[in-house]
């Protein structure tokens, strides 16, 4: 879903009709489930693409709990984030297998060719770095997990490729 | 009409016109008369065949249905003399097929035996109609119409099944201590959570055959008398958590689920949460803090789960494998499992093999194996004929042993005998290439990140430790920073809360004990023997070897290679940042590294 870019500033979604209705729903389907606080931060981050902090403390208010426990739990889990992510997603399992299969090179390449680092995103809003934990598909390392697809066996030179198949995907959008 | 013998399919989608397949069409037809083939095989234009991005251009050829990609015409020659005149499949140019799930798990190598992978792969794991012809849910029915909970347990303890996901604690006994707790309601937990790095097999079985792990779950439930249960599945296994929804809709469809179950009296219902990137979540009171909705933190044990668990009321939890085990057991019987491994450890265990192995994937084996049958006769042995220099085992919490213990039989006792750890699963075999203290300072810097924070000792010594390693890989190690090692690792074992901060240290202990000649070569002689560590090594192109193809220039990430094409490339060591691609992609071996 394309967000409109005043309500990126704002860090808001609730000031858009129609995200706020997909977060009234998350809240209202979810909220009384016992540990319900996980399941709707979680929905939140799939559905929305991140939790800021009007959010959460619209959740804290719909769980009738403080802010500051909602925000605990947000800054406790590293899946969370607090601010839009690019369209797409580039990860880089830095896994143990990963990691002595090539991972660091990869990133290397990431950097040169984006120009940002892991955790950012480009200024265009394409594209955003992250490196993760292990993916569970060690036998195929290094691998690359580019929005939900998973890339094995990924080598520096094979690896432009899949960033310039996301921009041209990205452009033709 | 002329008769083809042959068809090749050129894509001319957009997205490969514009990278030259004309071109490659123009090339193919002109190469064909050249090699007299002209009147066999015919080349033909068609729209897209794989994806233009990742393989444009691109060809199939019938009737083999080979697809050539990435092509480029001075590639046509060789490829229609290979293809068209010898007739042989040139595979350098065949599509890579991206990550296929079944390269994990092949047919059965020898000394394999497969209870909990046994429907992996054979059954659609959508489809509980596979499950029940694979006699699932039979020992459910048999539990439920013939044992009694007490019955159950004492089956399980019988079979001497310990946990599988790393500690081994024997399941029976846990049951029985949940049965025994008196408070109402019990719970019931299943860690998928599978942090551990190179650890796969628990999602291979959650995504292959889920009805195992939720009928262990029912067995379970019944034998405790649990009567709500949540599967705790981490964030990274999307595709495990619609699988087994779907499952778990299916059963309360067939009546295993929900109330009343099979028309026994018991009713048990269970669902999926899921994790949100956090290791320490994997262990059991941390797990049961983010299924309550609160941040992952553990807590000091005792009271233990069994009495004081979910919203503090009795709580089993228990390790996917484990519970994948239990319907076999049941119908199988107890002297069946026990028959299969040690005296202490009993039945089988899966394996992900990792790392610098020929053959890596899963593999289930009866316990008692020893580590070189695994590593060499049913993983084939080290990667590109180089030497074998130690497997890691046991996770961020687990240990790196060298050739000298490749004989330990894998058993819980065994491996803690020689400070190494059963964990739940993932072998990763490391070869002559590898730094061991890089593999310490990457350890670190995965605990450090994972430290939850919550005790001093872990969150301040892993950084502490941390620091101590980066600076040996930098070549700024001291006289005493051994020692230093040493006694951090000491402190942080002996006062850390969780299982966590206690055996962060395991991976720089057992390195400093079997691979100690690394760490001091790095610290006393400024060397990286394994020539690793970036701060200890230069790369330079030895002028015999390189031919100018400018393949190293073109994919040096920082421009640090110069050179024209035909002549010897050069590496400005000053802009050069040590990351070693153009080692990678070299393909006459002209990067040495000093
Ligand atoms: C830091 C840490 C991480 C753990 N991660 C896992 C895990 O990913 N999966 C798992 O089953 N057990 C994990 N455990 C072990 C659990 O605490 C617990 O012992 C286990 O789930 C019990 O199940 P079992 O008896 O069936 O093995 C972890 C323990 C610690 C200290
Ligand atoms: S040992 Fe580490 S992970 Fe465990 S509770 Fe303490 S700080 Fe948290
Ligand atoms: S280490 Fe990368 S997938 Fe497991």
């Amino acid at each position: 879903m394309a967000i409109k870019s005043e309500t990126l500033e704002k860090n808001n979604p609730l000031l858009v009709p129609e995200t706020k209705k997909m977060i009234d729903q998350i809240l209202e389907e979810n909220k009384d489930l016992p540990g319900a606080t996980m399941v709707i931060l979680n929905e939140l981050q799939s559905k929305i693409g991140y939790v800021s902090e009007p959010m959460q403390a619209y959740v804290a208010k719909k769980l009738r709990v403080p802010q500051s426990l909602v925000h605990g739990v947000v800054s406790f889990y590293s899946f969370f984030t607090t601010y839009p992510r690019g369209r797409h997603t580039i990860k880089f399992c830095m896994g143990t297998a990963c990691y002595v299969g090539g991972a660091p090179q990869l990133i290397e390449k990431a950097k040169q060719i984006l120009g940002v680092d892991p955790g950012q995103t480009t200024p265009d809003g394409s594209i955003t770095l992250e490196v993760c934990r292990c993916v569970g598909a060690c036998s195929q390392a290094p691998v690359v997990v580019v929005d939900e697809e998973s890339h094995g066996r990924v080598r520096p030179n094979k690896f432009p490729q899949i960033i310039r198949a996301i921009q041209e995907a990205d452009q033709a959008r | 009409m002329a008769f083809f013998r042959s068809h090749i399919l050129v894509s001319v989608d957009p997205e490969c016109l514009k990278r030259g397949a004309h071109d490659i069409v123009d090339h193919l037809h002109d190469e064909l008369v050249a090699q007299g083939l002209i009147d066999e095989v015919q080349v033909l234009e068609t729209s897209r065949i794989g994806d233009p991005y990742a393989y444009g251009p691109d060809i199939m050829v019938y009737p083999e249905g080979v697809h050539y990609v990435n092509l480029t015409t001075n590639d046509i020659p060789y490829l229609v003399h290979e293809h068209f005149l010898k007739g042989r499949i040139v595979q350098k140019f065949v599509e890579q097929k991206p990550v296929v799930v079944d390269e994990e798990l092949g047919p059965p190598k020898p000394k394999e035996v497969r209870v909990v992978l046994r429907n992996c792969g054979k059954i659609d794991p959508n489809n509980i109609e596979d499950y029940i012809s694979e006699d699932g849910y039979l020992a459910l029915a048999k539990v439920l119409t013939e044992m009694s909970p007490e019955d159950v347990i004492e089956h399980i303890k019988r079979s001497g099944l310990r946990g599988r996901g790393g500690a081994g604690f024997p399941v029976g006994h846990k049951w029985q201590l949940a049965r025994a707790s008196q408070e109402t309601p019990k719970y019931l937990t299943c860690n998928a959570d599978e942090g551990d790095p190179g650890a796969f097999m628990n999602r291979r079985v959650l995504e292959g055959d889920p009805h195992s792990v939720l009928e262990g779950m029912i067995i379970a439930a019944y034998a405790i008398g649990a009567s709500r249960g949540y599967i705790y599945c981490r964030a990274e296994y999307p595709i495990a958590v619609k699988t087994l929804n779907i499952a778990i809709q299916q059963a309360r469809e067939f009546g295993f689920l929900g109330e009343n179950i099979l028309n026994s009296g018991f009713s048990f219902d269970l669902e999926v949460r899921m994790g949100a990137g956090a290791f320490v979540c994997g262990e059991e009171t941390a797990l049961i803090a983010s299924i309550e909705g609160k941040r992952g933190e553990p807590r000091p044990r005792p009271p233990f789960p069994t009495v004081k668990g979910l919203w503090n009321k009795p709580t089993n939890n228990n390790n996917v494998e484990s519970y994948a085990n239990v319907p076999q057991i049941i119908l199988r019987g107890a002297d069946w499992f026990a028959s299969m491994g040690t005296e202490k450890s009993k039945g089988t265990k899966t394996f992900a093999l990792a790392g610098d192995l020929n053959n890596t994937g899963l593999i289930e084996v009866p316990l008692g194996i020893t580590l070189r049958e695994i590593i060499y006769d049913i993983g084939g042995g080290i990667k590109d004929n180089k030497g074998f220099k130690a497997v890691q085992i046991g996770g961020p919490m687990g240990a790196c042993l060298p050739e000298k213990y490749l004989d330990v039989p894998i058993d819980y006792e065994s491996l803690l005998s020689v400070g190494g750890l059963m964990g739940s699963g993932g072998l990763i075999v490391l070869d002559d290439e590898t730094c061991m203290v890089d593999i310490a300072r990457y350890f670190m810097e995965f605990t450090q990140d994972e430290s939850c924070g919550k005790c001093v000792p872990c969150r301040v010594g892993t950084r502490r430790l941390l620091e101590t390693l980066e600076r040996i890989c930098k070549g700024q190690g001291r006289h005493g920073d051994i020692e230093l090692l040493e006694e951090l690792c000491e402190n942080i074992r002996s006062a850390s809360l969780c299982g966590l901060g206690q055996g962060a240290p395991n991976p720089v202990v057992s390195i400093l004990k079997h691979f100690r000649h690394e760490y001091e070569a790095h610290i006393y002689e400024k060397r990286c023997p394994a020539k690793v560590c970036r701060d200890l090594i230069s790369y330079e192109i030895s002028k015999d070897a390189c031919t100018g193809c400018t393949v190293c220039a073109r994919n040096c990430p920082v421009n640090a290679i110069s050179g024209e094409r035909r002549q010897t490339h050069y590496i400005d060591p000053d802009i050069c940042i040590r990351c070693g691609i153009c080692a990678q992609v070299c393909n006459f071996n002209a990067v040495m590294i000093k």
